[in-house]
């Protein structure tokens, strides 16, 4: 994708990342436009977590540089971090909703810490917020109370509260009926529009994400192995997007963990005594 | 044997890791506090989850000790035709020690464990992670009100613990016993010294107070993201709690007494 430094909200350039000596994403680069909802897709353990916590400061790289608005993101102290997250929302995997306040007090919770705003216009913009995500009549109760795609969408609406910049969302569809999943789908693209935001969708959800994403980058084994507009990745031929894509149940990523010969393993053309147990 | 040994030295180790951790740990609370007392109603919060929701057991146990105490002190007094101070006999002995010591063990049962479970819950949840990425610090607003609320309810739930206790006595001895209701107070009031007995007793309990909260407050920060690690969390909190408030109870005893 091009695009110059200023049209993009986020860069990621030549990042390398290890947990201890185990190698998570290498020499990973891309860059976000502003305006755009851009996912990033690959499968589970991939890296694509660790890639949105690096952009949201909660990880640094050991190599190459992340920068937000122009701003390197490993060079912020605390409170300069802190104020690049005011830009930032972000919506966890579970919603990662406080269990222990209402739906109303969850998304009043960011407007209470961070602004002075009195409370009958919090009140205001908390039910503007879950309108916008068709949850209003569920300020009074608590998250326990909601299905899993109903506390996903107050997630959304939390994340939103502060209108951010930029919106990271991890695996909004992860474990949502077909409706619920076409909601949060459709309410992430609507958000961005109305907020003028940049969204990072984090997602192995290929039909959902094709739909409501202007552009998509693919991780493997902690590399971008294709990219592309939805149109362009529906007719990839590079192996791993489109084992992907289609959903096919071979390719770069082997059906098989690996393991010895198995015809030896199971110890075919030997006597039964002495075939060797698992 | 160089197995156990070296099982030795790891656990060593270990234990010398998560102290040197929860030292740091201690500090990051000092100097992550402001926020617990410019928005006091955030500790005030916590207080009562951790203070009021203890009193019925506190009270109650108070009670029952206090009356145990009665009477077992009865028991050995009437040899020697001393029953009249039964009142300092239960009030010494609930002021200068039953009184901080089970407290404090009650208190970190019931309010340490809950503490633990409840961060270590928001922890494995990523709502403190959440608070994180909100530029909201978890330790000013999560961490630093809990310990806060654990030293301050602390001394307050061990001086309910002790008036119970006194007042359990007080039913034995007049009710029961029948000891003279003024000789009673008048023999406690002339024998509990305001400054060695009532303060030392305040002072360990805010001891106790402050290491179940580090104690607490550092399990549930550290537990392992899991149901199984929040379960061991828990139980390290309870464990260790007793284990540090018998043995600075053993310390400051040293201290404390007068020796004459």
């Amino acid at each position: 994708m091009s695009s110059s430094p200023s049209q993009s909200f986020v860069e990621i350039d030549n990042v390398d990342f290890a947990y201890g000596k185990r190698a998570i994403l290498e020499g990973i680069s891309l860059s976000v436009p502003r305006g755009k909802v851009v996912a990033i897709m690959g499968g589970s353990g991939c890296g694509k977590t660790t890639l949105l916590r690096l952009i949201g400061g909660q990880l640094a790289p050991s190599k190459g540089t992340v920068r937000v608005d122009g701003q390197n993101i490993a060079s912020l102290d605390r409170e300069g971090m802190y104020a690049m997250r005011r830009k930032m929302g972000m919506l966890f995997q579970f919603g990662a909703l406080f269990t222990d306040m209402s739906v109303f007090d969850n998304i009043a919770f960011q407007l209470r810490e961070h602004t002075t705003l009195p409370e009958d216009m919090i009140r205001d913009l908390v039910l503007m917020k879950l309108n916008a995500v068709g949850l209003r009549g569920t300020a009074r109760l608590f998250p326990a109370e909601l299905s899993g795609g109903m506390a996903r969408r107050v997630a959304l609406a939390r994340a939103v509260a502060l209108d951010p910049m930029l919106i990271m969302y991890d695996e909004p569809f992860a474990g949502l009926d077909p409706i619920s999943l076409s909601v949060v789908g459709q309410t992430i693209r609507k958000l961005n529009n109305a907020l003028g935001a940049t969204s990072i969708v984090v997602t192995h959800d290929i039909v959902e994400s094709m739909q409501i994403v202007d552009y998509l980058y693919f991780v493997s084994d902690g590399r971008i192995v294709g990219h592309g507009t939805p149109d362009e990745i529906r007719s990839s031929q590079e192996p791993f997007v489109k084992q992907f894509v289609h959903a096919e149940l071979d390719g770069p990523v082997p059906f098989h963990y690996p393991a010895g010969d198995y015809v030896e393993q199971l110890g075919l053309g030997q006597p039964v005594a002495s075939r060797p147990r698992a | 044997m160089i197995g156990a040994i070296r099982n030795l030295g790891t656990r060593g180790i270990n234990g010398l890791w998560r102290a040197g951790a929860m030292a740091r740990f201690f500090i990051l609370i000092l100097t992550h506090s402001g926020t617990s007392f410019r928005r006091f109603q955030l500790t005030i919060r916590e207080v009562y989850f951790a203070g009021v929701m203890s009193l019925v057991i506190i009270m109650v146990s108070g009670l029952f000790i206090g009356m145990v105490l009665g009477l077992q002190g009865f028991e050995t007094l009437q040899k020697y035709g001393a029953e009249e101070t039964m009142g300092v006999l239960v009030a010494l002995s609930l002021v200068r020690e039953l009184g901080p010591v089970v407290t404090a063990l009650l208190f970190a049962s019931r309010a340490g464990s809950a503490m633990t479970a409840e961060i270590g819950l928001m922890k494995a949840t990523e709502q403190l992670k959440a608070m994180d990425m909100m530029a909201i610090d978890p330790m000013a607003r999560v961490v630093a009100p809990r310990f806060w609320a654990g030293v301050i309810s602390m001394p307050l739930l061990a001086a309910l613990f002790s008036a119970m206790g006194i007042f359990g006595g007080y039913i034995v001895a007049i009710l029961l016993v029948g000891v003279d209701s003024g000789v009673f107070w008048s023999n406690m009031h002339a024998a509990v010294d305001f400054r060695y007995d009532v303060l030392n007793g305040f002072v360990k309990s805010v001891a106790f107070g402050v290491a179940i909260s580090i104690i607490a407050t550092f399990e549930g920060f550290d537990a392992d993201p899991t149901a199984e690690g929040v379960a061991r969390a828990t139980t390290r909190t309870v464990v260790t709690s007793a284990l540090t408030v018998l043995l600075l109870d053993l310390i400051l005893t040293g201290f404390m007494l007068r020796g004459d």
